[in-house]
C-alpha cells in the first residue's frame, strides 16, 4: 500500500502533462507541420511562433491587458469578500442566508444572454474599453466565490479564538489581521488562486467590454482565426504563454495551501 | 458555531452586495424584460408574456438538449469528485513534491477555454493527434468527428483534464487544516484508515467539498466554449449541450425572445438543483 | 496496568544531533509507580510534551526505551500500547452521538455490542455524560467535549495510562476547578496511572501526589508538592513553584561560612569542603522577615495580596521579597531583614548544594 499512495498522484500529473506536452510540442512546430500529419516531437523545431508574439504589440499587449484587469479584480474580490466572510461566518442578522445563496446564484447564468445588456451598462457609465470594467464584471462571479471559500475556512476557526483576543485586549482590526489572518492562510490562498484563474480565462465579457485599449489575450487568440483556418502554431504559443501567469500566482500561494491550521496559543 | 445576532453586520456585506447587485440586477431585468416581448424589428417590443416559455418548454429540442446536458453534467460530477478527493487524499502534505504538485496540478485550469477546446481538438484527430493517432494505432477504432460515442467520451475526458484538478486543489486545501491532534487521536483509539476517513477527513472536508461540488454542478452545465470548439456540438447534434443548443437558436433565429426565454429557464434549473443541494448539504450544520 | 519506567530517554526533532539545544528531552530516566497521579509540570518549550508523545507512542524517541512493567513497548504503536491520552483542546468524533463517541475505542477492538453498553453507562456516569447520550457530539460545550475526550480514554477497560496534556486550556476559568476536582476524583475511583501535563502549578500540586519539574529538556525534581516547596533541589524549582517564586541571591564562602551584602548567613545545608561553581543562596518569602539587625535593606514597594502582603526590597543591589501578614507592621524605609536559617539553602551551578559530590 506504501507504493500505491504516491502512485496514484503521480499517474494523475502524467495523464495531466500530456496534452500540456502537446500543446508546448506543437508550440515549436509549424502551422504546416501539424496538420501535416503525426508527429510526436517537433521535427522541424522553429520559434517563430514565439517570435511573432513577443514583437507584435497587440499580442503582448493582450497580456498586460489580462494580467492588469486580472490582478484588479482579483485583489477588490478578496478584499471585499474578507469582511463580507466574516460577518457570515460570525453573526446571524436579517436575510444571512438568503444573502448568502443569492450570492452563489450569480454564477448560475450562462452568460452568452448576458453579454449584451453588460455592453449597454458599462457604456452608460462611461467605463466601456477600460480595465476596471472587465475587473468590476469579473467581481460578479469571484465575488460570490471567495465570500463562499473564504467562510469556509473561517468557520472552522472556533469562535473562541476571537474571545481570547478580545479578553486580551486586543482591538478589532489587530485581532483580525495579525492573529485571524493567518490561520486562514489556506482559504485566501486558495480564494486569490481561483479568483485570479476564473478571471484569466473568462473570455465572452473581457471580449464585449473591451475594444482596443484593454484588449484581453484571450480576445487576442480568437484573431488566429483567419480566412484560411487557424494558426495552429501562433495559438499554441499563445496558450502555452498564458500557463506562465497563473503558474507563478499557484507558486506563491502554496506555501498558503500547504500550510496547516496550526492551533497554537493566542 | 453560536453566532451572535448582530444586524449591523450588514455593514461588513455591503461592498460586496454593492458590486454584486451593480453587475447582477440590470443586466438581469433586461434579460426577464427580452424574455417577456416580442419584436418585429424597428426597436418596437410587444409583450408576449409566458408565450416564449410555453414555447421553449415544449420544444422537442430543447429537452434533447436538456437531457444531453443532465447526461454530461452528473457523469462529469460522479468522475471529478471521487477522484479528486482521492487524489488530495494521496497527495504528500509536507516537503519539496508539495510544490510541485500543486503547480501542475494547477496548469489546466489556468488555460483559457477556446485554447482548450483547439488542444483537444487536434489531439484527438484520428490522423494527426497524439490521442487520436495513438489510439486508432493500438486498433481502437475511434473518431470523434464521426461517431457519437467516441465524440461522448473525448467531452467527457476532455472536462476531466481540465477541471478535476479544482476539486483536487478545493479537497487539499480542506484537508491539511484538520488539526493534527484529531488523527493522533484516532491513532490512540485504533482507528483503521477507512475510519478515520469517514470520521474525521469527510466530515471536517463538507463545507469546502459542498463548494467544489456546486462550483462543478453550476460550471459543467452552462458549459459553452470547450465542447464549442471540440466538436461544435456534433456529430450531428449528439454533443449538443444546452448552452450551445441556446446559442444556435439565438443566433440563429436572431430573436432575443425565445433566446432569453431559454436562458431564464436554464438558469431557474440550476437555482433549484443547487438550492435543494445546499439546503441538504448545510441542514446539519445548524443543529 | 503497571509501573511505566523510562529509560536514557533522548529526543530530537533534527536530523543533526550536534548542539544541546537541539534536543527537545536531553536525558530523561524516570519511573512512574503504578497507579499513581502525577503531573509534569515545566514552561512551554521545556519539552514535556515531547516526552508525553513519547510516551503515547506518537513519537519515535531518538534514543532511549521505554517499558510498561518489563515489557519493552518503545517499537510498539499507540493503540498497541493501549493508552489514553486527552489533548489541550477537545477532539471529539462530530458526527457521532456522545454514546457511538464513548464507543468507538470498544467498537474498533471488536467487543461484543452487549458489554461495550454496560461499559459506556458505566464511564457516562463517571463523567457525569449520562443524560447527554444521545446527543449529538458536536453540540456540546467545550467542557463537555473534554468530557467526552476524557471518557474515550477511559472507556477501555485495560488501559495502562491516562494521559492529559494541558487538558484545561480551553475551558473557562469558573468551570477549571470544578474539572480538576473531578479528575482527581476520577482517579480515586480509577486507579489507573495518570500523568497530567502542565505549565501551571496550581494544577499540577492539586492534582497530583508526584510531581516531575521539567526545565530545559530535564528532569529537575521529583517530589511531592510539599517537598517541591519547601526542599526545591533546583534554583528553578524554586523560582516557579509558588507565587512569588523563591529569592536567589549570590553569595560566596568566607571561611566556611556563607556571605551575603558582606554579611554571614545561616544555611541549612552548609559546605565545608571547596566553594567551586556559581554559588547561590535560596529562600522563600515565606522564611524572610524583617529585624533589628540582618542585612541591611531599602522597601521599594508593597502590594497587597488580600490576607498577607508581598514587600519589594533592595539589599546591596539585589530584589528581595517578602510576604507579611495581614496584621503585622511594616518598617518605613529602611530595614534589616533575616533569613530563616533552617530554610535558607546553598546552591551550586543551580543545584542544591551536597558536600563533596560534585554535580
Amino acid at each position: 500500500m506504501r507504493i500505491a499512495k504516491w502512485l496514484v498522484p503521480t499517474l494523475y500529473i502524467v495523464f495531466l502533462m500530456l496534452p500540456i506536452y502537446w500543446l508546448l510540442s506543437m508550440s515549436f512546430k509549424s502551422t504546416n507541420e501539424i496538420l501535416g500529419g503525426f508527429t510526436l516531437w517537433p521535427r522541424e523545431f522553429t520559434l517563430a511562433n514565439y517570435a511573432e508574439i513577443f514583437t507584435d504589440s497587440v499580442w503582448y499587449n493582450g497580456y498586460v491587458n489580462s494580467i492588469a484587469y486580472v490582478t484588479l479584480n482579483t485583489v477588490i474580490s478578496v478584499l471585499a469578500a474578507l469582511p463580507a466572510a466574516y460577518a457570515f461566518s460570525r453573526y446571524r442578522f436579517l436575510g444571512d442566508k438568503h444573502l448568502f445563496f443569492w450570492l452563489l446564484t450569480n454564477r448560475m447564468a450562462p452568460p452568452a444572454v448576458f453579454a449584451l445588456p453588460f455592453l449597454q451598462l458599462y457604456s452608460a457609465v462611461g467605463l466601456f474599453d477600460t480595465h476596471v470594467a472587465v475587473a468590476l464584471a469579473h467581481t460578479l462571479f469571484n465575488i460570490p466565490l471567495a465570500v463562499w471559500i473564504l467562510e469556509g475556512f473561517m468557520s472552522s476557526v472556533p469562535k473562541e479564538l476571537d474571545e481570547t483576543a478580545y479578553v486580551d485586549g486586543y482591538p478589532f482590526w489587530k485581532f483580525f489581521i495579525k492573529i485571524f489572518l493567518p490561520t486562514i492562510a489556506a482559504g485566501i490562498g486558495v480564494a486569490c488562486f481561483f479568483c485570479f484563474m476564473f478571471s484569466w480565462v473568462e473570455l465572452l465579457l473581457a471580449k464585449t467590454l473591451t475594444a482596443v485599449a484593454a484588449k484581453p489575450i484571450a480576445a487576442t487568440m480568437t484573431k488566429t482565426a483567419s480566412s484560411s483556418g487557424y494558426e495552429l502554431g501562433l495559438l499554441a504559443a499563445a496558450g502555452s504563454l498564458t500557463l506562465v501567469p497563473g503558474a507563478i500566482v499557484i507558486y506563491f500561494v502554496r506555501n498558503y495551501i500547504a500550510r496547516g491550521f496550526a492551533l497554537g496559543r493566542v | 458555531m453560536n453566532k451572535t445576532i448582530n444586524n449591523r453586520a450588514w455593514f461588513l456585506v455591503i461592498p460586496v452586495v454593492a458590486l454584486v447587485a451593480f453587475n447582477a440586477l440590470i443586466p438581469l431585468m433586461t434579460v426577464v424584460n427580452y424574455s417577456v416581448q416580442e419584436t418585429f424589428g424597428n426597436n418596437e417590443f410587444f409583450w408576449s408574456g409566458v408565450t416564449w416559455f410555453e414555447q421553449v418548454l415544449r420544444d422537442d429540442r430543447f429537452h434533447g438538449a436538456l437531457g444531453r446536458q443532465l447526461f454530461f453534467t452528473g457523469t462529469i460530477l460522479l468522475i471529478e469528485v471521487p477522484l479528486g478527493i482521492a487524489i488530495a487524499l494521496t497527495m504528500p502534505k509536507k516537503g519539496p513534491w508539495v510544490s510541485v504538485c500543486l503547480v501542475l496540478m494547477a496548469l489546466p485550469l489556468l488555460i483559457p477555454w477556446n485554447v482548450v477546446g483547439a488542444m483537444w481538438n487536434i489531439m484527438a484527430l484520428p490522423d494527426i493527434g497524439l490521442l487520436g493517432h495513438t489510439l486508432n494505432e493500438l486498433g481502437i477504432d475511434y473518431n470523434y468527428t464521426r461517431q457519437p460515442v467516441s465524440a461522448w467520451v473525448t467531452l467527457i475526458a476532455m472536462d476531466v483534464w481540465h477541471w478535476t484538478s479544482l476539486v483536487v486543489l478545493l479537497s487539499y486545501a480542506g484537508l491539511v487544516s484538520i488539526p493534527e491532534a484529531y488523527f493522533q487521536a484516532a491513532k490512540i483509539d485504533g482507528a483503521k484508515s477507512w475510519a478515520v476517513f469517514r470520521y474525521i477527513q469527510l466530515p471536517k472536508m463538507k463545507r469546502v467539498l459542498t463548494i467544489a461540488i456546486l462550483l462543478r454542478f453550476m460550471d459543467s452545465f452552462m458549459i459553452y466554449t470547450e465542447p464549442s470548439v471540440l466538436t461544435g456540438g456534433g456529430p450531428g447534434n449528439s454533443t449538443t449541450l444546452l448552452s450551445i443548443d441556446l446559442v444556435k437558436t439565438a443566433l440563429g433565429q436572431f430573436d432575443l425572445g425565445p433566446a432569453a426565454a431559454t436562458s431564464l429557464v436554464y438558469f431557474l434549473i440550476v437555482l433549484l438543483v443547487s438550492w435543494v443541494f445546499y439546503t441538504l448539504m448545510m441542514r446539519n450544520e445548524e443543529s | 496496568m503497571a509501573k511505566v519506567t523510562l529509560e536514557n530517554l533522548a529526543h530530537t526533532y533534527f536530523n543533526r544531533a550536534d548542539g544541546a539545544a537541539e534536543w527537545a528531552v536531553k536525558r530523561v530516566n524516570l519511573e512512574w509507580a503504578d497507579g499513581g497521579a502525577f503531573a509534569l509540570l515545566g514552561p512551554s518549550g521545556c519539552g514535556k510534551t515531547t516526552l508525553l508523545n513519547i510516551m503515547s507512542g506518537l513519537v519515535h524517541p531518538t534514543h532511549g526505551r521505554i517499558l510498561f512493567g518489563e515489557r519493552d513497548v518503545t517499537g510498539l504503536s499507540p493503540e498497541e500500547r493501549n493508552i489514553a491520552q486527552v489533548f489541550q483542546f477537545p477532539v471529539v468524533y462530530d458526527t457521532m452521538s456522545v454514546y457511538d463517541n464513548i464507543a468507538f475505542p470498544l467498537r474498533n477492538r471488536g467487543m461484543a455490542e452487549s458489554e461495550i453498553a454496560t461499559r459506556v453507562a458505566e464511564i457516562a456516569e463517571l463523567t457525569e455524560l449520562t443524560p447527554m447520550l444521545k446527543q449529538r457530539a458536536a453540540g456540546l460545550t467545550a467542557d463537555g467535549k473534554q468530557k467526552i475526550s476524557l471518557a474515550r480514554g477511559l472507556v477501555r477497560p485495560d488501559v495502562n495510562l491516562v494521559m492529559f496534556d494541558e487538558p484545561l486550556t480551553v475551558i473557562d476559568p469558573h468551570l477549571k476547578w470544578v474539572l480538576r476536582s473531578k479528575l482527581r476524583e476520577l482517579h480515586q475511583r480509577v486507579g489507573t496511572t495518570m500523568i497530567y501535563v502542565t505549565h501551571d502549578q496550581t494544577e499540577a500540586l492539586t492534582f497530583a501526589d508526584q510531581v516531575v519539574v521539567m526545565n530545559a529538556g530535564e528532569v529537575v525534581q521529583i517530589g511531592t508538592p510539599v517537598e517541591l516547596f519547601e526542599r526545591p533541589q533546583h534554583t528553578f524549582v524554586g523560582h516557579f513553584i509558588g507565587s512569588p517564586g523563591m529569592n536567589v541571591l549570590p553569595t560566596e564562602i568566607d571561611n566556611g561560612k556563607a556571605v551575603f551584602a558582606g554579611l554571614p548567613v545561616e544555611v541549612a545545608n552548609p559546605l565545608s569542603g571547596s566553594a567551586d561553581g556559581k554559588l547561590e543562596l535560596g529562600v522563600r518569602p515565606e522564611f524572610v522577615s524583617f529585624g533589628t539587625d540582618g542585612i541591611p535593606a531599602t522597601i521599594t514597594s508593597v502590594a497587597d495580596a488580600g490576607r498577607y502582603r508581598i514587600v519589594d526590597t533592595q539589599a546591596s543591589g539585589h530584589r528581595i521579597k517578602l510576604l507579611v501578614d495581614e496584621g503585622e507592621a511594616i518598617p518605613a524605609q529602611d530595614t534589616y531583614l533575616r533569613f530563616d536559617p533552617g530554610q535558607t539553602r546553598l546552591y551550586r551551578d543551580g543545584w542544591l548544594a551536597t558536600e563533596g559530590v560534585a554535580r
